[in-house]
């Protein structure tokens, strides 16, 4: 048995064999054929052969295009390679003779060459290792890039293993056979984590050795509250993931019937507790779990996966949909947070050595001012049709929130040429989640109508920690007493300016925190609706009195140790019943 | 048989482009290639051999050509073997 931690991205638990699926290092089956088909096996192998030469010109033509002839030129080798007698001649010998299918005779044949390149005693011949491991991949995608298909008649219910998956990839499974995923790659917005949360599946990324540390056929555990990866459990595990998994679906049930009463505390102070979503569909999920609005709306899945940018109308039937799902109840739809993990293929376009301090969110929208203003078009046509707000994220200076909200005013007015209806009274917000942002939020108070606290980029810019470092990750988390410092700021400052302040990152979804963000006066929680109904039954447990008690002994703590040993006993009193 | 002994000069050796050049070459004749590094001997019509021959700088290379073509060939290919970074080669 061996344990793995990633990062979850989706929630909840699942057990089942292993399928490993990998870009770029195939796993060759040892496959052999029978005599009779051996023509058929080297047709096969021809037909690789032409389709990978094809992908080669393609990108000769574009380098050279691009880069210059002389680099496109490095292809010619490749692909002087793959005409070349010898290669064809040693695939027929081990598939007429040896009987091997086609992609175990090419991995042999082109193994062995790979060999014999490297023991080369001049360095760059040495070096042209590379093009053979090149031409085998190219020839392995195009023999059992078809064979792949079978993964769209799955039989038994799997985990899908990979290194990332692709669009292609999960174009072709069959979906309704798969119970989770986990991957060596990937963030919060990567693909799969798109794919898992569109299919409600579990799942776990960042993981970055699984596909090797896993074999196909191997029974895994995918625990997407916990971020774990369990492969091939003891009899022991498999009854405690079991009963689990009974605790949780219990508790779910018990949960269930809170949907319908309202967050208030027992001394009757009401605080907003709303869902975050990534996609319109998920209203329905949040509304389900008793969420009295959307706090977070996070645009940049409508640019994720996609070859061009959206169109308004793409925005705008977007935006409809899910304000018209929330039958009155607010919306905050915050504007593209490009950049950083998340990428388009615009955005793709810059290299950054740091990319979390680069070019990304509302600095990359201010220099994109059109791709800005479509987004900015779209939510204005879209908030006539229910309560919306508006919110720009990673707003380190005023100044950017003056620009952004200048280019608005310019749309406004467009609109207003036109004729095109919009609320006039939209409400214009900013994350919190940079330390500059916090350390200034009184001078941003008198310039927007409410604040929303990111706790995730504000914890990972505070402590200079990214948690997708397993070096350091352990460094990382919200009960540091800088960031509460930080929080209670905001909060202050805001109430001072009497606007509302809400908190949208995963802290606020975290039943442990909750105590302590009323206490502090925070407004409004926004949660994944995962942890909702938890996070509701906290605010139902406490007065605000022992809130702000709990409050001001966490403030005195001078270590998270302390902040998180405290808040951690004291959610298991509020939740006796709380999986933990 | 047409047969020569060519010093390769050029600091890179017969490195990968003009090995696919010279294979090149040599698949426009119908003459046989064999190509000779001290005592090992490849198919000079295959970019797969020529490469593994990893003939560097100062290496001679002995080229046996055989059949109805062979002085041409050995031309060409003679001609690209002293000159193997010449623009006009690669």
């Amino acid at each position: 048995m061996e344990i793995r931690k990633g990062i979850p991205v989706s929630p909840g638990l699942a057990i089942a064999p292993a399928i490993v699926l990998d870009s770029e290092q195939f796993r060759i089956p040892r496959r052999s054929i029978a005599a009779e088909d051996a023509e058929g096996e080297l047709e096969r192998f021809r037909g690789a052969v032409e389709g990978a030469q094809a992908e080669i010109r393609e990108l000769r033509e574009h380098v050279a295009r691009d880069v210059g002839e002389e680099l496109g030129a490095i292809f010619d080798v490749q692909d002087a390679l793959m005409t070349d007698n010898r290669l064809h001649e040693e695939v027929r010998e081990l598939v007429e003779r040896e009987h091997y299918a086609a992609e175990y005779a090419v991995s042999t044949v082109l193994k062995a060459y790979a060999r014999k390149f490297l023991k080369l005693p001049n360095r760059y011949m040495a070096e042209r290792v590379a093009d053979v491991y090149d031409i085998e991949k190219r020839l392995l995608r195009h023999l059992i890039g078809a064979k792949r298909e079978t993964l769209g008649r799955l039989t038994e219910p799997v985990v899908i293993i990979a290194h990332d998956l692709t669009p292609s990839q999960t174009a072709s499974l069959d979906r309704s056979k798969i119970l989770a995923f986990a991957t060596d790659g990937g963030g919060r917005t990567s693909h799969t984590t798109i794919v898992a949360r569109a299919m409600s599946i579990p799942a776990v990324v960042g993981l970055q050795t699984i596909t090797a540390d896993v074999s196909g056929g191997d029974t895994v555990v995918v625990d997407g509250n916990r971020g774990l990866v369990i492969i091939n459990p003891d009899e022991e595990t498999i009854s405690r993931f079991q009963e689990t998994e009974r605790q949780f679906r219990r508790m779910e049930e018990s949960l269930g019937n809170l949907k319908d009463l309202p967050a208030v505390t027992q001394d009757g102070h009401e605080v907003a507790l709303w869902g975050n979503i990534e996609f319109p569909h998920e209203v329905q999920a949040c509304l389900a779990r008793g969420a009295s609005g959307i706090g977070l709306y996070r645009t940049e899945f409508l640019y994720l996966d996609r070859e061009e940018d959206p169109t308004e109308e793409d925005h705008y039937q977007a935006y409809a949909e899910a304000i018209e799902a929330l039958q009155g109840r607010p919306i905050t739809i915050r504007t593209c947070d490009l950049g950083a993990d998340k990428f388009t293929h615009l955005s793709g376009d810059y290299d950054e050595r740091n990319p979390f301090l680069g070019f990304r969110s509302i600095r990359f929208s201010l220099q994109h001012i059109g791709l800005f203003k479509t987004q900015l078009r779209a939510i204005l046509r879209a908030s006539v049709l229910g309560p919306t707000r508006l919110m720009f994220p990673l707003v380190t200076n005023l100044k950017e929130l003056r620009q952004a909200k200048m280019i608005l005013a310019d749309v406004r007015e467009d609109l207003e040429d036109e004729g095109v209806p919009f609320d006039r009274d939209l409400a214009i917000g900013i994350m919190v989640e940079v330390p500059s942002a916090a350390l200034m939020a009184r001078n941003f108070a008198g310039e927007c109508d409410f604040f929303s606290i990111g706790t995730n980029d504000l914890v990972q810019y505070t402590l200079a920690v990214d948690r997708s470092n397993e070096q350091v990750a352990g460094m990382y988390t919200a009960g540091h007493p800088a960031v509460l410092r930080l929080i209670r700021e905001v909060v202050q400052a805001a109430c001072d300016a009497d606007i509302e302040v809400a908190v949208c990152g995963e802290m606020a979804g975290e039943p442990m925190y909750t105590v302590l963000l009323i206490g502090l006066g925070v407004h409004a929680l926004s949660v994944s609706p995962a942890t909702l109904l938890e996070v509701k039954k906290v605010i139902r447990s406490v007065t605000m009195d022992q809130a702000r008690e709990v409050t001001d002994k966490i403030l005195s703590f001078d270590s998270d140790r302390e902040v998180d040993a405290y808040l951690s006993e004291l959610t298991r009193r509020l939740l006796p019943e709380m999986v933990v | 048989m047409p047969t020569r002994n060519i010093e390769i000069t050029n600091a890179t050796g017969l490195h990968a482009r003009p090995a696919a050049k010279f294979v090149e070459i040599a698949n426009r004749f119908r003459s046989q290639v064999a190509v000779h590094k001290n005592d090992r001997m490849v198919n000079g019509k295959s970019v797969w051999d020529m490469l593994t021959l990893d003939a560097a700088a100062g290496t001679i290379l002995r080229l046996e050509v055989e059949g109805e073509d062979a002085e041409e060939c050995l031309e060409e290919l003679t001609e690209l073997l002293r000159d193997p970074d010449n623009e006009k080669n690669v």
